[in-house]
């Protein structure tokens, strides 16, 4: 842990001193972290298996070899479709993009000089960010159209695509909130130094106030995504083909109380392992880049 | 009010805008039930998952180890997986394990019905990110202050009911307000364990009657007027908490 490694990421104000960083996969996943998490799996799967010793007789196979033999399904999707944690995870990147992307722009608008804009942007961003995630998605699932034309040539719009659109407005909304609060932390000395500078107003954000922010964004950037990886399985409801719709299907295959257990904690377990990372990281994050006062 | 219906039930007619829960007596009936179910249902929640937080937060103050590693365990675990499935993992996986009861038709029913199984890991979901806000409301409370209520010989409880939290709360409020809304917003996931809630009820709704964008705005604004009159109430409660000598 006494790597003498720069931090990767060079900021305006020069390289941060050297931790001890050896990446953050090493500090996130500790013995002791990693052990408590397969230990509570171990205990759940070790319960179902004395479960089933009690009672069911023999003919059925263990609940290791069962939970094996469904996870590349789950992890994987269908062969030669598309579907699983796999999906889930495609779908968190491009619902972050589109959601980062626009809350972008709306940010700016929150931040506008001229009050309409002012007005629309906060009005638009209150009712994303106000309305339950499941309501949304299922508003863009049933109000827009399963393809579109356009110049005669119709264009198939697939569920998880929609559904991707649907997990972004949200995220949208809220990255707008972290852009605005951002840009307003940044002390008004800079806007006026940029202003005796002969900066323009567009000049000045782009090129001094934003570049400035993105330190401080990352951090509750990064909380936004897991937060956003942890709504994906809402997209099971709108029937795509996730980690969570294969679960239930591998369970209704099966026919087994018994392994209802074991596969919902296999599950929970996947994103637990996908997830924990990135909230330590982010801690770190928010750590390093604290303002002290 | 059958002057409204009458209105409504001409909208319908007229341009097509088909408002049948509002002037239908069935239909209507049966939204606001889905309204009320889901307005107790974020009552209950609410309440259970402070209650969790006040407690962990207490217990996470707690000088034995092994207790201190559980609630941890405990606040990692429900934070960093997916709502959804652990409210599947309750229901679907922890539900069959319930002994089962007869019901007054003689019928044998499990133990926890879908709305209680809806409470339970909702609650345990917000509850373990309340535990994190209200320890971060204790630790804000001075050193000084608890050493003085040590010294006029409270116990650690009484410390932490009387002293404490007192200040703990009105520092996180706004913390625990942001996490309640969350809440609110969350309890709508009920429709996947078929709790009849608003959602779940305006499912039914626009299969029955197809009008999917009418529904869909009702909901919306439903849900906006209750995170809305939350809203409200939290900060006036922040308000009529507010410590004088802190803030502007």
């Amino acid at each position: 842990m006494t790597a003498t490694r720069n931090h990767a990421s060079v900021t305006s104000e020069g390289v941060a001193p050297a931790r001890g960083e050896s990446g953050y996969m090493a500090a996130a996943f500790t013995p002791r972290v990693l052990a408590g998490a397969f230990g509570l799996v171990a205990v759940v799967v070790l319960a179902g298996e004395a479960w089933a010793q009690l009672n069911s007789g023999a003919g059925q196979a263990g609940i290791m070899t069962t939970l094996w033999k469904w996870t590349p399904l789950i992890l994987f999707g269908p062969k030669g479709e598309f579907g699983g944690f796999v999906l889930n995870i495609v779908v968190s990147f491009l619902a972050m993009a589109i959601g980062t992307i626009s809350g972008l722009v709306l940010g700016l608008g929150l931040i506008s000089k001229f009050g309409p804009v002012r007005s629309v942007a906060w009005a638009i961003t209150q009712f994303f960010r106000n309305s339950p995630w499941l309501v949304l998605l299922f508003f863009v699932m049933l109000l827009t159209p399963f393809q579109i034309r356009i110049l005669g040539l119709s264009i198939p719009l697939p569920a998880w695509l929609k559904a991707t659109v649907g997990l972004a407005l949200p995220i949208m909304a809220n990255i707008a909130e972290i852009v605005r609060g951002a840009v307003n932390s940044i002390p008004t000395g800079q806007w006026e130094s940029a202003e005796s500078l002969a900066f323009s107003r567009l000049q000045t954000l782009w090129r001094i106030i934003l570049p400035q922010c993105v330190k401080r964004m990352i951090p509750p950037w990064m909380n936004w995504y897991a937060i956003l990886t942890m709504a994906t399985p809402l997209i099971s409801i709108v029937g795509v083909n996730d980690a969570m719709t294969l679960t239930q299907d591998a369970l209704a295959s099966e026919q087994r109380t018994d392994l209802l257990m074991p596969m919902y904690a296999l599950l929970l377990l996947f994103f637990f392992v996908y997830c924990y990372p990135i909230a330590r990281w982010t801690i770190r994050l928010e750590r390093k880049y604290a303002v002290r006062i | 009010m059958e002057g409204l219906w009458d209105f409504l039930r001409s909208l319908h007619d007229a341009y097509g805008i088909n408002l049948v829960h509002f002037y239908d007596t069935f239909e209507r009936g049966r939204m606001l039930r889905g309204m009320w179910t889901s307005i107790k249902l974020a009552a209950v929640c609410i309440v259970l998952s402070v209650l969790i937080g006040i407690l962990g937060a207490w217990l996470q103050g707690s000088r034995f180890k092994v207790l201190k590693a559980v609630v941890q365990g405990y606040i990692q675990f429900f934070r960093n997986t997916p709502p959804l499935v652990q409210m599947y993992f309750f229901y679907f996986a922890l539900g069959p394990q319930m002994p089962r009861v007869v019901n007054e038709y003689g019928i044998s029913q499990p133990m926890l019905g879908s709305f209680e199984w809806a409470v339970i890991s909702l609650s345990f979901f917000a509850g373990a990110f309340n535990i994190e806000i209200f320890r971060s409301g204790v630790e804000a409370v001075q050193r000084s202050t608890v050493e003085a209520a040590e010294s006029l010989g409270f116990n650690r409880w009484q410390i932490y009911r009387y002293v404490v939290l007192p200040l703990a709360v009105r520092v996180c409020l706004p913390a625990l307000n942001n996490n309640l809304v969350n809440l609110i917003k969350t309890t709508t996931q009920a429709y996947a364990i078929a709790v009849p809630e608003t959602l779940f009820v305006a499912s039914q709704i626009w299969s029955d009657r197809i009008n999917v964008f009418e529904m869909m705005v009702t909901l919306l604004t439903f849900y906006l007027l209750l995170v809305g009159i939350f809203v409200w109430l939290m900060t006036r409660l922040e308000r009529s908490l507010r410590v004088p000598g802190f803030g502007q």
